[in-house]
């Protein structure tokens, strides 16, 4: 065995060249594979947590899944409807205290109410139509994090005025206004509100930012004309993965439909599902083109070697023994090349890391790699498989070189 | 009777391409423990092609041959390796070394294949072997670092490495001076009277033919004659 190991460290160390080509060729495909899979993986994780944090793990909603089922229905085995009027109920989920509390009892984790209404606000001759959250402040605090994006003021700033209203600080800049200012607010159903502002929120998020405005609970069931009523139960749970069983055990409970983060995003996540598709296929590509490499470098030695293959056939050396002289070589440059590949993709993670990076919609400054121990493993793992596979089939042929035809041939 | 270490039943090799050649054809001889043999013939004739098919280094199209009354033809190709390893040395007429290795490791090489030694004692094997070939200067050089004919030997102490049963060497003195080529087959005689081996050498110097036990001359891919040298008298095996 260590006459294999021999000659084929010989076979690599005499063509140092061609050597450090294979070796880098890997190493650079490890490298980039490495740092492609920390940056999507960190950038996916880094979006996720925005997500999970810009809004409540699940939301439940005054809304049924399916149309009411009308009584007749009931009675009947076959039933036509004809121009059917539904009776309108008043929206809104009713006793909404007792459902919290019954909620609260098993869920790990916390709940709010909300109502949630679109309105228009009006200031020094602006328009525009907003979201208004109206939230329980000391509840709110638990399922949000609107708390820790407050810019100006706080979450219980808005129990100083009769109707305080913070804005996201986009919005406040829409509408030139800062803290202390007067708006009105006017929904089409409800009674129109003037609201003192009594604080800014950021979130990072512009769609949040721009849009959304927070009041009391109670302001937001004026402006919408549902005293008593909620549109919204928040729920945030304290393991996020676990969002979707709730949400659907929640559902089941109370009959109202009850949405997970994780349902509400399906297409980004769907999409992310399509990004790691691609991310595979190019990390893919990567490491095949890295292996052509490999493949190269042993084609050429077994080619320049084919007499020194004959002539340890000759002496009696087995084709076996032949071919895993050159699977070994490959194994050098892959192993070597792995390591390598590992350290560059660790300083590639970091410079990329470093980079500073602006985009209007967050105000994210770093690109989010992820460094993972898993990166490291698969990439190594292909790496050197794809190597010891590129080596494999010039190492199989060379095996088979007869050298009786070497050496006829040479006389 | 003893078994005849290497043994050729109307062996023959006929290459098939754009056009048949016929190498050689209806080969048969058998080489014993304890005999030089020298085998001549004008150029193309077919010697190296004989000693290739008697060597197992390649399968003859018809007849069989047999090393060590073992019937080869059939025998897969690991087999027949380690039939070449074990019981077979061969010189080519082209010497033929590893490159990248001294003198020293090309010898080690046949060897550390066979890992029946420690590694002391190969090491000891290949220098005494490469010693008495009169490169105890040049252990360590590697094949471009020597002259021709020290190439040859070390190709001779390569084939010599495992002690093998049969030495077969093609044109070994090709290269050599009057005085080294005496020197190899004061060698290779040694081999054959001291340890009962066999030589089967390819040669165009009749002087060094006749100093083999046994001479065979082939022409035109076939045995021409073969017969005891000096005055003892000719047989032709059957
Ligand atoms: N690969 C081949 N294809 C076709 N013919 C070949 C091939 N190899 C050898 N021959 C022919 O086979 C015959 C025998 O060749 P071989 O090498 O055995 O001769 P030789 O007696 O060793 O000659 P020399 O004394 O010149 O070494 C020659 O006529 C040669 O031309
Ligand atoms: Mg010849």
């Amino acid at each position: 065995m260590t006459l294999v190991i021999d000659i084929a460290w010989t076979h690599v160390t005499a063509r140092l060249r061609q050597t450090f080509v294979g070796i880098f060729g890997v190493a650079t495909g490890i490298g980039f594979s490495v740092m492609m899979a920390g940056l999507m993986e960190g950038s996916q994780n880094d979006f996720i947590r925005q997500l999970v944090d810009s809004m409540p793990h699940i939301a439940v909603t005054d809304e049924q899944r399916r149309a009411p089922i009308q009584p007749a229905t009931e009675q009947f085995d076959a039933v036509e409807f004809r121009s059917l009027s539904t009776e309108t109920e008043r929206r809104g989920i009713k006793n909404p205290l007792a459902l919290i509390e019954a909620l609260e009892s098993w869920i790990p984790g916390a709940v709010a109410p909300s109502v949630t209404t679109k309105a228009l606000i009006h200031s020094g001759g602006r328009d525009l139509a907003v979201t208004v959250i109206g939230i329980d402040p000391k509840r709110e605090a638990r399922v949000s994090k609107l708390e820790s994006q407050m810019k100006e003021g706080q979450l219980s700033s808005l129990f100083k005025a009769s109707n305080a209203i913070i804005l996201g600080d986009g919005l406040a800049q829409k509408l030139g206004v800062t803290v202390g200012a007067t708006l009105s607010l006017a929904t089409t159903t409800g009674t129109p509100v003037f609201a003192r502002v009594v604080g800014l929120s950021h979130a990072g998020n512009r769609m949040t930012d721009d849009n959304q405005a927070v009041v009391l609970l109670k302001t937001a069931q004026i402006l919408d004309g549902r005293t008593a009523l909620i549109n919204e139960i928040r729920i945030r749970v304290d393991d996020v993965m676990a969002a979707e069983e709730i949400a659907n055990r929640v559902e089941r409970q109370i009959s109202y439909k009850s949405t997970s983060w994780q349902e509400s995003h399906q297409d980004i996540l769907s999409a992310f599902q399509i990004r790691n598709a691609i991310m595979v296929m190019v990390v893919g590509a990567i490491l095949l083109v890295a292996s052509f490499g490999t493949y190269n470098i042993i084609s050429t030695i077994t080619h320049e070697k084919t007499h020194d293959i004959a002539i340890m056939k000759s002496v009696g050396l087995r084709a076996a023994t032949v071919r895993s002289i050159f699977v070994l070589e490959a194994a050098f440059i892959g192993g070597a090349g792995t390591i390598i590949g590992w350290i560059l993709g660790y300083l590639l993670c970091f410079f990329v890391g470093m980079i500073e990076f602006r985009s209007g919609f967050t105000d994210m400054t770093h690109l989010p790699i992820l460094y993972a121990p898993k990166h490291y493993a698969v990439a190594g793992g292909v790496g050197m498989l794809s190597s010891l596979i590129a080596g494999y089939f010039p190492a199989r042929k060379a095996a088979r070189v007869q050298p009786v035809d070497i050496i006829r041939g040479a006389s | 009777m003893t078994t005849p270490l290497i043994e050729a039943r109307k062996a023959g090799r006929i290459l098939r391409g754009e056009i048949t050649t016929t190498l050689v054809t209806d080969i048969s001889l058998s080489v014993m423990p304890g005999e030089f043999v020298s085998i001549t013939g004008p150029s193309g004739s077919g010697k190296s092609s004989l000693l290739y098919l008697l060597g197992l280094l390649d399968i003859p199209t018809e007849g069989e041959v047999l090393v060590g009354g073992e019937a080869t033809r059939a025998l897969d190709e690991n087999h027949r390796a380690d039939l070449r390893l074990a019981m077979l040395g061969f010189v080519f007429q082209f010497h033929f070394l590893l490159p990248e290795f001294s003198a020293l490791d090309n010898v080690l090489l046949p060897m550390r294949a066979l890992g029946r030694m420690k590694d002391a004692q190969m090491r000891n094997r290949a220098t005494d072997l490469l010693t008495t070939l009169g490169l105890a200067d040049h252990l360590w050089k590697r094949p471009d670092q020597l002259s021709g004919g020290q190439r040859q030997r070390v190709a001779i102490a390569r084939a010599l490495a495992n002690q093998p049963s049969v030495i077969l060497a093609d044109e070994p003195t090709g290269n050599l001076d009057t005085v080294a080529s005496a020197q190899v087959v004061s060698i290779l005689r040694r081999i054959v009277d001291e340890e009962k081996k066999a030589v089967v050498i390819v040669t165009h110097d009749p002087g060094l033919a006749a100093k083999a036990d046994r001479q065979i001359q082939i022409i035109d891919g076939r045995i021409a004659s073969d017969g005891l040298s000096a005055n003892q008298p000719a047989t032709v095996a059957s």
